[in-house]
């Protein structure tokens, strides 16, 4: 069983007892376990269930690289599935249960899948459940689906904040470890910027476990002191509990700081993302031991060698009282020799080298322990827990040699470096034939915008394995840091560092190497995702031969770990079977993130209320006051209508618009466009920019104008002001007003800069008030004021600044609605008060505010196209009817060219045109005309479609806008709109101007 | 070839699957074939198929530099749906929506077609007025289509947010028989399919040239040598103005990262697929519980397969908000492939200024949905010469005559 | 997530303060130019694996429009130069010589 040792446990402070629960159950911990140990502390070795097959499975690592023990961490709204518990800190009060289970962890209806096994080989689902045809989707899938998914879904809303930090820095270390300190302070004697991290809790990674000398000090002291050299160099920013994430072009790096998770009491974020700009960046992100191939390596209780001894250095906890350890390589001997002094059993160490180890097997031997060279494991027996395994030679095909009791596994197949954040930007590797390991080829780092090398690797991420070359690396790496950002590197030489010397390891992918079928079916490789030797020499024996496709088709590295632990040992297998070398067969892409962030963090402080920026116009605190419905447009919200009381909002719109159209009505148009174009040159620019004239405007006139792209289609209409000679005010859509002003940008510097013009978008310098009806004008008047608002003194599409009551004001006769109309801009400060000025002015005319919504049918009941609507960036002014706002003296203007392409001049475009149902009902929005007869792909013909359609207070009846085949030469003719019902409604093709076809009364 | 089947598979387990035979051979060129196609994903692969299933020409080579399936098809998000508003875009992806109705049988290689439903949220007004717009073409088209309202919304997607103070959810555009499927397996199962028909799939083999004589193409320089052809068809997805630039013609395309990410898995809590255009993320929840999520993408050109993460961190705030359990997952890993996207963001099949050559691309972010529909006209094209019915519309000549397929009109982005 | 200099203000500015707008160096064909002229402007596109010019803006920083010169296969950085200019610079043109000798980009070499 596992259990506290009574010794061990640096990491530990057992003054301080925390309690937690796992599946219901009581338990406590110290201050400064994991929750693993803390679990393992309690004898609760099997944490979880596998992926695929439901296997009860233990934890088989001390960090980030664990694939089996993830757990359900808290409640309700902090609530998250998937933590993994090795990397989780014991706090007190934490809850959390095991995952992929029912009922229980203990016992799970699942498993029987697992007594299947030989019938779900890799890829098994792509071969069967295709018949009858849906019954995938009905049958199949779902079962699927339900055994699959591993942590449970959260129910509640997210308690928890989240925030962004941004850094700029000349260095980023990533990587506490001894190497990461070590490469910080030699690039910080450099007087650069440095921003050390360590995903931990804890400085000095795992080199205090490991033990050694550097110069002349234990490793554990050389490192306290380091960091408190670090911590007092002003140049130098340290983090632990934050993770090098990803690396991403240009020096960008991501910090994924867990800030709260194990403090989830406190105030302030849970998590926060660092976006980091640095010029050069270290990684010294350390190794991951690999698991070895025999069967039944998957049985709690079989875990890698470096961890069993973290657990026990670290956390004071043995995993077993009688541990058998198998290895390739001397380091797992340091594991064997820590059990033996911690007073546990060793029975055997079986080291799969024929020549077996160095002067750590000689330490091992000299304390007793058995040791068999060129031994290995046949199989692991046991179901949820170890209980023996039987010994072979690695050279044979696993003839039983001998049965050992034991109850642990310590396995280690070598250590590859985490190479994870130099790949990330394309940073190449090169295979080590000695340690058998992919290590990053130096000569191809990823480059940066100056097509330099920007990230250095140091120490184990490296590929140096011993604590004299990795401080050296390490040294070596942050000064080459310093100098590529830039600065004078340090000139002190790297500390001396002294290590146990060890004799080589030896290659061992498969064990025994003879293995036949019966075992390699019972050799995992993806603990999680349920892989096995046998799944990935299937791929291959299929021809999925490409590592991309033996991953896809076995889902190797695919599970939350990403395959820290298979990837190798997978991709010597495929390698084996398909008698390639390994570096031949490559490796897949490694992707940020190194391991899983939250969404909350990518999201940061931007949900609810600031998940966007909200424009508001000066007068919105009004709308808020009487409770307007609002629509989105573009960032801006505007009132959609303003609903009384009990009042529907087709009633509020009826309302607004009959009184508007009776009386008078304000309209908050602030959020129109309004750009300022000016200079010796605007008229001319103009002149390009829209299809009509502006240059022969006259100061104090308005003209309506249109803009085409340049590839000829409607893209922005508005009224144009000329304020002097050289100055005209263009209005534009609300959502236009910053593409077109970057539009008039884009041309005036990129192609006519030679013309003097300049810009500026005033959209928000101005609140505008639209005063719309046939008492627009008394009320108005009845401000007072020194402008001439009358007929004469203010002629329709004429302008003119002026005092109205206390306000300066700029009034524009336009109308949008066919009404008598004064669109007035006042500064954007004095809006709300001007709003407050005319509702007064107006009670009593019973004057109300409208929105967006009578706007439209407004103008739609005057025939008026809306930029949206009859537009949607297919449509040319001539579609519209609009060739009388189209210049035919003009040589040229912006979309004139393409409106000559063929399909542009084609006659048979579809034509704008009014349409009125024959029984006054609305025309569906987005209805078609159906025509008669299918195309060549079956398909109905169809002859137009409506573009607005509303029902018109003003007229009592349906009315529309749509585009009809040769529509204006068809007045009269009853065509038929589709419904979805598969209905029709018949509608008479009318004049698009359904009210006042005279314009009487918006020029009064 | 021998059949997959769960009798095969129970079989084999008795014999620990040694009887397994290769799903495609990997011959080495032959020095002439009737037709070469350059690049081995869902289009290419699809084309051959459909080139010998349809036409019975299977005297062909696929030619890919990499591993077949490993571009696009392999990276995408899966989401397979027809509710386009344009006739010939509806058509082409109609078409190959149906054609995945039957894929698993037609290949006898289970591509996990999932017809789970898609639907496609409406934030805004002029949302609602677009999808009922599409709604009234598809029901033209043959699509089956419906413009639903939030409760129903709710009611499909019980973690999704519809009251969002930003942009609360005003309805949807469903279309109850668009899905997912498992994109590895359809570059599989026609690779599968197209080897069993003797045609030859040359992997690992870059085209190096394109050989030309009077204005017709004879063969390519490929890493492997020449080799030669009676019709070529250019099917490479991002790297099209690549080979366009060795055939001596540019295109009317630029290529641009894309991205994706997923989540780590959870048990099943989203059945269908959800894509909401206003606030620029899409997510479903693939077979194996994770949730598959994607975005817009990058505005320059770029061929690292890296894309930029400020879109990331969009797509995510976007789904943070629209589904507020999301905030507490993880993601798991992020990727990007390089999508090629033409002047009106719709697709090219077509001929080109040589006269036996032919192509397929542009189908910027929304190729995999597409792809036997793609193949289907792609080897029409290929095999008469001139284009039918579904691809009479995607020709180059589009551009020239100002006749666009605008796709962007109802949905904003055309995902 | 690229950084570009922005020519005009000196910043370097990331990706997220710019705006990218295509390529660079088009030649803008009116009323009166052939159907042929005027799609290869608006829609035909070098598209290279490799050396590119583009137009960027500097949208949400000094709004200037700038060149840059860049690769699309390593992300490197030429250098970036005004908008009002025909062609790019001499010395971004070594630059890129230097590094990719027999280079060409249109009529640039």
């Amino acid at each position: 069983m596992s259990t506290r040792l009574a010794t061990g446990g640096r990491l530990l402070n057992k003054g301080k007892q925390l309690n937690f629960t796992f599946n219901g159950k009581q338990l406590t911990g110290f201050e400064g376990d994991t929750l693993a140990s803390a679990l393992l502390a309690n004898d609760q070795m099997m944490m979880g269930r596998s992926f695929k097959y439901h296997r009860p499975r233990g934890v088989v690592a001390s960090g980030a690289e664990e694939p089996n023990a993830l757990m359900n961490m808290g409640k309700g709204g902090k609530f998250e599935p998937n933590q993994r518990a090795t990397t989780t800190e014991l706090f007190d009060g934490l809850t959390c249960a095991s995952q992929n289970h029912w009922p229980s962890l203990e016992f799970d209806v699942g498993a029987v899948n697992n007594y299947m096994t030989r019938f779900f080989p890799a890829g098994f689902y792509y071969k069967t459940f295709m018949f009858p045809k849906f019954a995938w989707k009905h049958v199949f899938e779902p079962i699927v689906r339900q055994s699959a998914g591993l942590g449970q879904v959260p129910k509640d809303r997210d308690v928890d904040t989240y925030e962004h930090f941004y850094a700029y820095v000349d260095i980023a270390v990533i990587g506490g470890g001894v190497a990461g300190l070590q490469a910080a302070k030699a690039a910080a004697l450099s007087g650069a910027k440095v921003l050390l991290m360590e995903q931990t809790a804890h400085w000095g990674g795992r080199a205090a476990t490991d033990g050694g000398e550097v110069d002349g000090k234990p490793v554990a002291d050389y490192i306290a002191d380091l960091v408190a050299e670090l911590d007092a160099m002003d140049n130098v920013t340290m983090r632990t509990r934050m993770m090098g994430s990803g690396v991403y072009d240009h020096g960008y790096v991501l910090g994924y700081e867990r800030v709260n998770d194990h403090t989830p009491g406190n105030d302030g974020p849970r998590h926060r993302l660092w976006r980091i700009r640095a010029k050069q960046i270290v990684t010294a992100t350390g190794a991951i031991e690999r698991p070895l191939s025999f069967a039944g390596n998957d049985i709690p209780g079989v875990m890698l060698a470096a961890a069993i001894r973290d657990y026990a250095a670290d956390y004071g906890v043995s995993i077993g009282d009688r541990t058998v350890v198998v290895t390739n390589n001397d380091d797992a001997y340091r594991t064997a020799i820590l059990l033996k002094n911690a007073g546990l059993e060793v029975p055997v160490i079986l080291d799969a080298r024929a020549g077996g180890g160095g002067a750590l097997a000689e330490e091992a031997r000299a304390l007793g322990i058995r040791i068999e060279n060129g031994k290995g494991i046949a199989k692991v027996k046991g179901g949820k827990r170890v209980t023996s395994v039987a010994i072979c030679s690695q050279a044979g095909e696993g003839a039983v040699l001998e049965e050992i009791q034991c109850d642990a596994v310590a396995m280690s197949g070598g250590w590859s470096p985490v190479v994870h954040l130099w790949s990330h930007c394309g940073g190449k590797l090169t295979w080590d034939d000695a340690q058998a390991h992919f290590r990053p080829d130096a000569t191809r780092a990823p480059t940066n915008q100056d097509g330099i090398g920007f990230v250095v690797p140091a120490g184990s991420a490296n590929g140096e394995m011993d604590l004299a070359a990795i401080l050296n690396d390490a040294h070596d790496a942050g000064k080459a840091a310093s100098k590529a950002a830039g600065f004078n590197a340090t000139r002190k030489a790297a500390p001396k560092a002294d290590a146990q010397a060890e004799a080589a390891m030896e290659p061992v992918w498969l064990m025994p190497q003879g293995a036949g079928p019966k075992l390699r079916i019972k050799a995992w490789l993806d603990f999680q995702n349920d892989v096995k030797v046998s799944d990935v020499r299937l791929a291959a024996q299929e021809g999925y031969e490409s590592v991309e496709h033996t991953k896809r088709y076995t889902t190797l590295g695919m599970a939350t770990d990403q395959g820290k632990l298979s990837n190798i040992n997978g991709l010597a297998t495929l390698a084996g079977q398909l008698n390639a070398p390994i570096p031949a067969v490559g490796t897949t892409t490694f992707r940020p993130p190194y391991t899983p962030i939250s969404f909350g963090a990518i999201a940061g402080e931007a949900r609810d209320e600031v998940f966007q920026p909200l424009r508001r116009t000066t007068i919105h605190g009004y709308h808020e006051d009487v409770n307007a419905f609002y629509e989105p447009v573009g960032q801006w919200r505007r009132p959609y209508t303003f609903p009384r009381k009990g009042e529907s909002h087709a009633d509020a719109v009826k309302r607004e618009i009959l009184q508007t159209r009776d009386s008078v009505g304000l309209l908050d148009a602030s959020t129109l466009g309004k750009i300022i174009v000016k200079g010796p040159d605007a008229g001319k620019f103009l002149d390009m920019l829209y299809t009509n004239m502006m240059s022969n405007l006259k100061p104090g006139k308005c003209r309506y104008g249109l803009m085409c792209s340049e590839n000829g289609f409607l893209s922005d209409d508005g009224v144009v002001a000329r304020i002097d000679e050289d100055t005209f005010l263009c209005h534009t859509t609300t959502g236009g007003a910053e593409r077109i002003h970057g539009w008039m940008e884009d041309w005036l510097q990129c192609e006519w800069w030679d013309w003097k013009v300049y810009t500026a978008n005033v959209t928000e310098q101005y609140a505008q008030v639209a005063v719309v009806g046939p008492n627009a004008r008394k009320v108005i008047e009845k401000l007072g004021g020194d402008m001439d608002v009358s007929k004469e003194g203010l002629a329709f599409m004429e302008w003119k600044d002026g005092k109205i009551g206390d306000f300066d004001a700029r009034a524009y006769r336009i109308s949008f609605s066919g009404e008598l109309s004064y669109e007035i801009a006042v500064p954007a400060s004095q809006g709300r008060a001007f709003w407050d000025a005319l509702m007064e002015a107006g009670a009593e005319f019973n004057i109300m505010p409208y929105g967006t919504e009578a706007l439209h049918v407004m103008r739609a009941e005057k025939g008026f196209i809306m930029i949206g609507d009859e537009t949607d960036g297919t449509i040319i002014p001539q579609d519209l009817g609009l060739n009388w706002a189209i210049s035919k003296k003009k040589e040229d203007f912006l979309g004139k060219r393409a409106q000559l392409r063929s399909h542009m001049a084609d006659p048979n475009r579809w034509k704008l045109v009014g349409l009125k149902t024959v029984d006054g009902s609305v025309i569906p929005d987005g209805s078609y005309a159906i025509a008669a007869g299918s195309n060549a792909n079956g398909q109905r013909n169809t002859q137009g479609r409506v573009t607005s359609t509303y029902y018109s207070p003003t007229l009592d009846c349906g009315i529309a806008m749509g585009l009809v085949h040769n529509g204006p030469d068809r007045m009269g003719e009853v065509i038929e709109f589709n419904k979805v019902d598969g209905s029709t409604v018949k509608a008479e093709i009318v004049n698009p101007v359904f009210y006042d076809m005279d314009g009487e009364k918006q020029n009064v | 070839m021998r059949r997959y089947s769960a009798f095969a598979i129970a079989r084999e387990a008795a014999r620990f699957h040694t009887g397994w035979e290769r799903a495609w051979r990997s011959p080495e060129p032959k020095k002439k074939y009737d037709v070469i196609i350059v690049g081995a994903g869902g289009h290419g692969l699809a084309t051959a198929f459909y080139l010998g299933k349809n036409f019975g020409i299977t005297n062909v080579a696929i030619i890919e530099k990499g591993w077949l399936g490993g571009g696009n098809t392999g990276r995408n998000t899966t989401i397979i749906r027809s509710n386009y508003l344009q006739d010939p875009s509806a058509a082409i992806y109609e078409k190959a929506r149906s054609l995945y109705e039957t894929m698993s049988q037609d290949l006898n290689y289970n591509v996990m077609f999932s017809p789970r439903g898609v639907m496609m949220l409406a934030q805004t007004q002029s949302e609602i007025r677009g999808y009922e717009r599409t709604a009234h073409a598809n029901a033209l088209q043959g699509v089956t289509t419906e413009f639903i309202g939030p409760e129903r919304v709710k009611e499909l997607v019980p973690i999704i947010n519809i009251d969002g103070p930003r942009y609360p959810v005003l309805g949807a555009l469903w279309q109850a028989r668009g899905g997912t499927g498992r994109h590895d397996a359809v570059a599989w199962g026609y690779a599968r399919a197209c080897s069993d028909m003797g045609m030859d799939i040359i992997q690992k083999t870059e085209v190096i040239g394109v050989r030309q004589e009077g204005g017709k193409v004879t063969g390519v320089d490929t890493t492997k040598g020449p080799i030669d052809c009676d019709k070529l068809g250019l099917v490479v997805a991002g790297n099209s103005g690549d080979l366009a630039n060795m055939a001596g013609f540019r295109l009317p395309m630029e290529s641009v990262a894309l991205q994706a990410l997923v989540s780590e898995p959870i048990k099943p809590c989203m059945d269908v697929v959800v894509m909401a255009n206003t606030v620029h993320g899409y997510m479903s929840q693939s077979d194996k519980g994770e949730m598959v999520i994607g975005g817009g993408t990058d505005g320059f050109n770029n061929y690292t397969q890296r894309g930029s993460f400020h879109h990331v961190e969009e797509t995510v705030r976007a789904l943070v908000e629209t589904f507020p359990i999301v905030s507490r997952l993880k993601m798991l890993r992020q990727w990007g492939g390089i999508v090629d996207v033409t002047g009106d963001r719709s697709p090219v099949i077509g001929k080109t200024p040589l006269g036996n050559c032919f192509i397929n691309a542009g189908w910027g972010t929304g190729g995999f949905k597409a792809i036997p529909g793609g193949g289907w006209a792609t080897a029409e094209l290929i095999a008469k010469g001139e284009p039918g019915p579904l691809s009479a519309e995607f020709g180059m000549d589009r551009f020239i005559e100002g006749r666009f397929i605008d796709e962007s009109v109802a949905a904003g982005v055309a995902h | 997530m690229l950084t570009l200099q922005c020519p005009y203000c000196g910043v370097d500015a990331e990706e997220t303060e710019l705006h990218a707008e295509g390529e660079a160096h088009l030649k803008r064909f009116g009323p009166g130019s052939s159907d042929d002229d005027f799609e290869t402007y608006l829609f035909m596109r070098e598209n290279p694996k490799g050396v590119h010019f583009e137009r960027w803006r500097h949208s949400n920083g000094c709004g200037k429009f700038f060149h840059a010169a860049r690769s699309t296969t390593t992300l490197e950085v030429f250098g970036t130069y005004s908008a009002q200019t025909y062609e790019p610079p001499q010395d971004i043109k070594d630059k890129i010589t230097a590094k990719y000798p027999g280079w060409s980009w249109r009529e640039f070499a």
